[in-house]
């Protein structure tokens, strides 16, 4: 039901529910609230929502005062503007003061096509990683979307949310499941390898280990829905059991999961060799989402034909 | 003694602080724009700010803000006067890992609201602190917010300008530091001419206050004035950078600058007649 709606629908009734539950959370947006679908809260608690202007700087100062005061305080709006046209104020507030303030962006990635790169999200993970005190994380799914924000609204400090994927953004999950946040999940068991994925990609890795299972590669999917903290234990065991370690995200390959294992994993004389897959380091041309999608071989199939080479020249 | 004495008294020791600890540490300080700050903090702290040092996490607490984070010899010294941080706490200014260092570090055991030093932050969240006081009927604090006249400069303080007086926030008090001199050696009009500030910021919808900064009776009175009803209050403190010290007063040299023991020895013998 949720991936009919798309993320900012979903985000907008999770949002909803979760201030039904929290008295002391806010929402704040800059000017974006009908896009991120907080209308309906918006009406549900006029007290508790704040729309800044076009002002993303004063939104998280404003956010932040909120928060020093007992509020949790979700800042939203696109990805750039959150957390670049903002970043110093990011740094401040969330960083170094550690204040209760979630940002939150709204379609980062590609998805929002022919809005262009002035839209998309390709280095926010690599912004928001170097900065410290900030969880970071990812849902892969409209259902994740849902468990992440309650989890949020329960969680006490800096958050920054990232929101990938469209309408219809396939189901990762079909049955009920635990989340914790900073707990990766394997949506997948594998021998050969293993694929660590984040926000759209974990679906798309599931694809792509279909494909390579009957290729005779089998793959562990891991889903790292939190960046930071990193779940070490997960790529511990990934070093000590996989062949070759994959990672997959929406997101530049310069900063983002990719850069996480790797950083991580230099350490080990003794570690498998990785293969980043992600968006190019560029400023690449606009065109539809699932068309960059297929461009960039951010696909299922296209990720297992990559894999594939990659092993084959170990 | 009346008010205005004991505040025209604890401007004085704030002086006299503010020019022991810059000789002491021996590092370069912002001299200037922390003793144009003195009148409105000694203000603020001896007459006007609900606050309680026994208890500095009190809830009612009025809120104070020093967005001009670099003003911290003003900061500080008003902590001192205030009973905030104590004589001992005071000589670690500039030390090695202390809590006092050039910009404020948030620490709300020492009165310390926020973390600042990089301007144009401090209004924003002034607004999210008041605005968290109005929508909770139990609390009725306000929120105080020191600016800079440099710090106008920054997009953000005219976000939060245009934000505040939307928000009805007559909860909100920004002050600002109208000292007319920056980083650069050239006075703040050759650089950006803000030219009548007061004026700017009544155009925005705020109840304004155009006062002598250094003028104690006119600062309680702007203080004290009665909210216009939905309005932030402005107070645009005219002042002088270096103020209290002759060879500093507007004169930019003494923006960041070592006070030495020959012209530590000429302050105090001016400042102490």
């Amino acid at each position: 039901m949720w991936s009919r709606l798309g993320p900012r629908a979903v985000f907008g009734q999770a949002a909803l529910s979760a201030g039904e539950k929290n008295p002391n959370l806010m929402m704040l947006s800059a000017d974006l609230g009908d896009s991120s679908g907080l209308a309906r809260f918006r009406n549900a608690f006029p007290d508790r929502f704040i729309n800044t202007g076009i002002a993303e700087q004063n939104m998280v100062g404003v956010a932040a005062g909120l928060a020093k005061e007992g509020h949790n305080v979700f800042a939203t709006s696109f990805a750039p503007f959150i957390t670049l046209r903002s970043g110093e104020q990011v740094r401040m507030n969330l960083g170094y003061m550690e204040l209760n303030v979630k940002a939150v962006a709204i379609g980062s990635g590609v998805s929002m096509a022919f809005l262009g790169n002035s839209h998309y999200g390709l280095e926010d993970l690599a912004v928001m990683r170097s900065i410290p005190n900030i969880t970071i994380v990812c849902p892969a799914d409209c259902a994740e979307i849902v468990k992440v924000v309650h989890a949020a609204a329960e969680f006490t400090g800096p958050m920054y949310i990232r929101l990938t994927g469209a309408v219809g953004n396939p189901a990762v999950y079909t049955e009920e499941y635990d989340f914790q946040i900073g707990k990766s999940i394997t949506v997948r068991e594998g021998t050969d390898i293993t694929i660590f994925s984040i926000g759209s990609m974990v679906y798309e890795s599931l694809e792509a280990a279909k494909v390579l299972d009957s290729l005779g590669v089998s793959s562990k999917v891991v889903n790292m829905h939190t960046l930071k903290p990193c779940d070490y234990d997960a790529i511990d065991q990934a070093i000590s059991s996989s062949k070759a370690i994959i990672s997959v995200e929406e997101h530049s390959v310069v900063g983002g999961l990719g850069s996480a294992i790797a950083e991580y994993k230099t350490q080990f004389s003794k570690s498998p060799a990785q293969l980043i897959l992600g968006l190019p380091d560029k400023f690449g041309k606009t065109a539809e989402y699932r068309f960059l999608l297929e461009k960039y071989r951010l696909v299922g199939e296209k990720i297992a034909i990559d894999i594939q080479k990659f092993l084959k020249k170990l | 003694m009346n008010h205005l004495k004991k505040i025209e008294n604890m401007a004085h020791f704030m002086r006299r602080k503010i020019l022991d600890i810059s000789f002491q540490s021996s590092h370069a300080a912002h001299l200037g724009g922390g003793l144009s700050m003195v009148e409105v903090l000694a203000t603020l702290y001896s007459h006007i700010l609900n606050f309680d040092v026994d208890n500095p996490r009190w809830e009612q607490r009025d809120r104070f803000i020093l967005s001009k984070g670099h003003g911290v010899l003003g900061y500080f010294s008003a902590l001192l006067a205030a009973g905030f941080i104590n004589e001992e706490k005071y000589a670690t200014y500039l030390t090695n890992e202390s809590d006092l260092i050039a910009h404020p570090v948030m620490n709300l055991d020492l009165g310390i609201e926020s973390s600042n030093g990089s301007l144009g932050q401090g209004l924003a969240m002034g607004i999210g602190i008041a605005y968290s006081a109005k929508k909770n009927k139990n609390l009725n604090y306000r929120a105080y917010v020191f600016l800079g006249d440099g710090e106008c400069n920054e997009g953000s303080v005219w976000e939060a300008v245009m934000l505040a007086p939307q928000l009805k926030l007559d909860n909100l008090i920004a002050i600002v530091d109208y000292n007319k001199l920056q980083s650069d050696q050239t006075p703040s009009s050759d650089i950006i001419n803000f030219g009548n500030l007061a004026a700017k910021f009544e155009a925005f919808g705020w109840d304004v206050y155009d006062v002598d900064g250094h003028n104690i009776a006119q600062l309680v009175d702007a203080l004290e004035s009665k909210h216009d009803a939905g309005k932030p209050k402005m107070i645009v403190a005219n002042t002088i950078k270096g103020k209290g010290v002759s060879f500093m007063e507007n004169n930019n040299e003494w923006h960041h600058n070592v006070l030495t023991k020959s012209k530590y020895a000429l302050a105090l013998a001016e400042l102490e007649g």
